[in-house]
């Protein structure tokens, strides 16, 4: 990479800054990766100090040094997650402490260097056109021509600060999380691939390089998702996941193929400014479009692709927060702001995202109002929130939702790694009376607040982030998404367009009612879920209860940082209203080059500036909406009346539908799953693989070699007279052929 | 006279055939093999009459190939016998795959 770097920008601002160094943000983790790999392949493991059982853990470690793969053998079936691994014997990794250290110390590097760059880029000013550096030709053929370049602009900015910065929160959690996984190397080596991977992703030049990234988190996605293979469930998880996201990368794909085929350029830069060429609205770019949000749906998890997020908490903890919460699931937001251009072409295209966004907002939302599984909560949020994130996108308020992407990974990081905390709590307390008691389950907690104070006070703040309430960070990206949606139904190109034959005006309102009817039940299912976790009477147990604690602070440590940018990430961008806290609008200014001409071209060239009362009234509502959804969970929910998860009684209506997701896992199997595989079965395997393929072609020849080699044979019968005969009659035939003619 | 010959020729030549055809004896068959190589000398002979001298030379070289010919073919035929005690040849189908 080094000995054919080819800087091409030269001119550019950004040229002969620490900018240069860009190469080096992916490639730090990479080089965590191949050394935690690397370790994971020494295969002995030794016990961790104060063991109480040598001998069983000693066979463990005999197990793995047969396998060469640091597989732990299960001792319970009944284990839902919470680390999944053993209760009864502490087995550490020999080059745990390597790892520690190698693991986190890359991330901390790269946020390092990533930083630098902002300063770099804070330093020149004015930077209207990206940084891109060009290391070789990756993909020339014909007209084809893609090199593997990187590029630096603003937007991907933002999301190297937010991918390294809370990345190195989260290694740094993992390390007090899983150090006595006997897995750790692998797991960090899984980690630290995956940064590398999601750096690619937002670094990349073109949409193929943005692909190479998109499939490689989709890989560490999987990899981690079933990081504790050795349950089947969990390994389920991660096939549910890689399938599911290939459907989506089956229409980025498409979408690559029709930009290629009709702009000839997959470059960023070059698609950018080919496409505003292209017919306004046109099928063309709408169909790019909507062939590149069905990526999107898939890699960041909304209606129809949703199912496997939530499925995905099987992985640890930690991988919940980073991946499938702060950063991966957020590559289509990013994607769409990143073709912003694209976008505000086609107004239709806009429509759908935000139609599905909002759908999604609030489908989500309902189903987190009744699972009892303190992280699956946390993913249908995550799904709901993604929701407000395309609502943004969709609306061409591209800022707000990259604004909302932001504050989401700050708070949705925290609470994950929150509900990490509460987990690692219950798990230790579970495993010192060597109970089997689900320790991700609501019903099996509260009152937790005694027993982890600071955990308890960090999950407040994230709740209230997420839920809205003034001045958390939630507060400002949420209600700037809702705030742009309504002003753009008044009057925007998407305003204008008609989707399915409803008026895109009413399509956008519809959109703002749902999105505050999905921050209302945000509310809600948050307040809940703090309520059963924290809050009421404890039903951990009698005897589990006095080993309740507070986890230790290489993980409270992240937590308290996550905490401190929960409160104030809204000032990123703070709203006109508020404009007696600090500057006002810092990252629509700092996004203005990339996404600008973009979002104006969607409210056709006049920066929506709402009246002081409308603006007034929409966040009025908004607050008011959060606050009434906290009174609601606080005045209707009593924790009190709870009981453990085993003495649970069913429940019934609505709420089993609720807490049946719907169904829909359910009506996929019967409508998607089953028919394939009674296709398969039935069509392809009977009918067309045995029936026509087997039979008429591999025997059917055989039968027929098989037939005609016998004839001959027949023929061959070594009577010399027979061999005369047949020479008389053929003499005949072509005498006689001879002489009739 | 050239239309006698060519008759008695065909004669032959139609005898030699049938002989090959429907005898099972191996001496038989070949002479039989012989006969109809003398038909086709005696047309040979007959046709030289009219159109030169080009047809007896031929004839000799007939009956030089004819003369080769049933050195071999008896040789072959007395190793047959000996190897199978019979020059039916209805049961020898050594070529029978």
């Amino acid at each position: 990479m080094l000995l054919q770097h080819e800087v091409s920008a030269v001119g550019h601002p950004l040229a002969g800054t620490v900018a240069e160094w860009l190469w080096l943000l992916p490639l730090l983790p990479l080089l965590g990766f191949v050394i935690n790999g690397l370790l994971s392949l020494v295969p002995a493991t030794v016990l961790g100090p104060g063991d109480p059982d040598i001998a069983h853990g000693a066979e463990g470690a005999h197990g793995e040094a047969g396998h060469g793969v640091a597989v732990h053998a299960h001792d319970s079936a009944d284990d839902h997650g919470a680390h999944g691994d053993d209760h009864h014997r502490v087995v550490r990794h020999r080059f745990a402490w390597l790892t520690s250290i190698v693991g986190p110390a890359v991330l901390a590097v790269a946020f390092g260097l990533a930083v630098a760059i902002f300063l770099a880029m804070r330093g020149v000013g004015e930077m209207s056109a990206p940084f891109v550096q060009r290391y070789f030709s990756w993909m020339p053929a014909g007209s084809l021509r893609i090199d593997a370049a990187f590029q630096l602009d603003q937007l991907s900015m933002v999301m190297i600060l937010v991918i390294t910065g809370v990345g190195t929160l989260i290694h740094l959690f993992s390390v007090g999380y899983m150090q006595d996984d006997p897995g750790y190397p692998r797991y960090f080596a899984y980690l630290n691939l995956f940064v590398a991977f999601m750096l690619v992703l937002v670094l990349g030049a073109s949409y193929p390089v943005l692909f190479v990234g998109w499939e490689g988190v989709g890989l560490c996605s999987y990899l981690l998702i079933g990081f504790w293979f050795s349950e089947k469930a969990n390994a389920d998880a991660g096939k549910k996941a890689f399938i599911v996201n290939r459907i989506g990368d089956f229409g980025l794909l498409i979408a690559m193929f029709l930009l290629f085929a009709n702009l000839g350029a997959l470059d960023f830069v070059g698609v950018n400014e080919a496409a505003t060429r292209l017919t306004f609205g046109g099928p063309l770019v709408t169909a790019i479009c909507l062939f590149m949000f069905l990526g999107c749906t898939g890699k960041s998890a909304q209606i129809p692709l949703y199912i496997w997020l939530p499925d995905a908490m099987a992985g640890p903890t930690p991988v919940s927060a980073l991946i499938h919460a702060a950063t991966m699931v957020t590559a289509g937001v990013y994607l769409i702001a990143r073709s912003s251009v694209l976008f505000s072409m086609a107004p239709v295209a806009g429509l759908t995202v935000t139609v599905i966004g909002a759908l999604t907002a609030i489908f989500a939302a309902t189903i987190g109002l009744k699972q009892w599984d303190i992280k699956k909560v946390l993913a249908y949020s995550t799904v709901s929130q993604l929701g407000y994130m395309f609502i943004g996108v969709g609306s061409g308020a591209y800022v707000a939702g990259i604004f909302h992407l932001v504050t989401h990974a700050f708070f949705k990081a925290l609470l994950f790694l929150g509900s990490g905390s509460v987990i690692f709590a219950m798990h230790a307390a579970y495993h010192h009376t060597g109970s089997h008691e689900d320790a991700q389950d609501m019903r099996n907690m509260g009152g937790l607040s005694r027993y982890m104070r600071v955990t308890w006070v960090l999950m407040w703040i994230a709740t209230l982030a997420i839920a809205g309430v003034p001045f958390f960070a939630g507060f400002f990206s949420k209600d700037e998404i809702l705030g742009s949606v309504f002003l753009r139904a008044r009057e925007s190109t998407l305003a204008d367009a008609s989707w399915l034959g409803i008026p895109g005006s009413s399509v956008l309102y519809a959109a703002y009612a749902l999105g505050l009817a999905a921050a209302l039940l945000t509310a809600i299912y948050m307040t809940r879920m703090m309520l059963y976790t924290f809050h009421g009477p404890n039903r951990t147990g009698e005897k589990e209860r006095d080993h309740l604690g507070e986890a230790p602070w290489i993980m409270t440590g992240p937590l308290v940082v996550l905490g401190v940018l929960s409160l104030f990430g809204g000032w990123l961008n703070l709203p006109a209203l508020t404009s007696f806290l600090g500057p006002v609008g810092a990252l629509d200014r700092w996004l203005e080059p990339v996404v600008g001409e973009s979002a104006r071209r969607v409210t056709s060239g006049v920066a929506p500036e709402p009246a002081h009362n409308v603006e007034l009234a929409l966040v009025g509502s908004a607050v008011a909406i959060a606050l009434l959804g906290i009174i609601i969970a606080a005045v209707r929910l009593k924790p009190a009346r709870l009981v453990p998860k085993a003495q649970a009684p069913e429940e019934h209506g609505i709420e089993r539908v609720l807490a049946n997701k719907y169904y829909v896992d359910e009506a996929y199997d019967r409508v998607v799953v089953e028919p394939t595989v009674g296709i398969s079965r039935g069509v392809l395997w009977k009918g067309i693989d045995q029936g026509i393929i087997d039979s008429v072609f591999v025997n059917g020849s055989a039968r027929l070699a098989r037939g005609v080699a016998s004839l001959g044979s027949w023929i061959q019968s070594g009577q010399v007279g027979t061999y005369a005969w047949v020479l008389v009659i053929g003499v005949l035939a072509v005498l006689g052929a001879f002489t009739i003619r | 006279m050239l239309a006698e010959a060519i008759f008695f020729s065909a004669v032959l030549f139609t005898i030699g055939v049938i002989g090959v055809l429907t005898r099972r004896n191996a001496i038989i068959i070949f002479m039989c093999v012989e006969l109809m190589l003398n038909a086709v000398n005696l047309s040979f002979v007959a046709f030289a009459r009219a159109y030169g001298v080009a047809g007896q030379i031929f004839v000799f070289f007939v009956m030089t190939v004819a003369a080769a010919e049933a050195a071999v073919g008896l040789a072959i035929i007395i190793a047959l016998f000996r190897h199978k005690q019979t020059v039916n040849l209805q049961n020898i189908n050594l070529l029978r795959g």
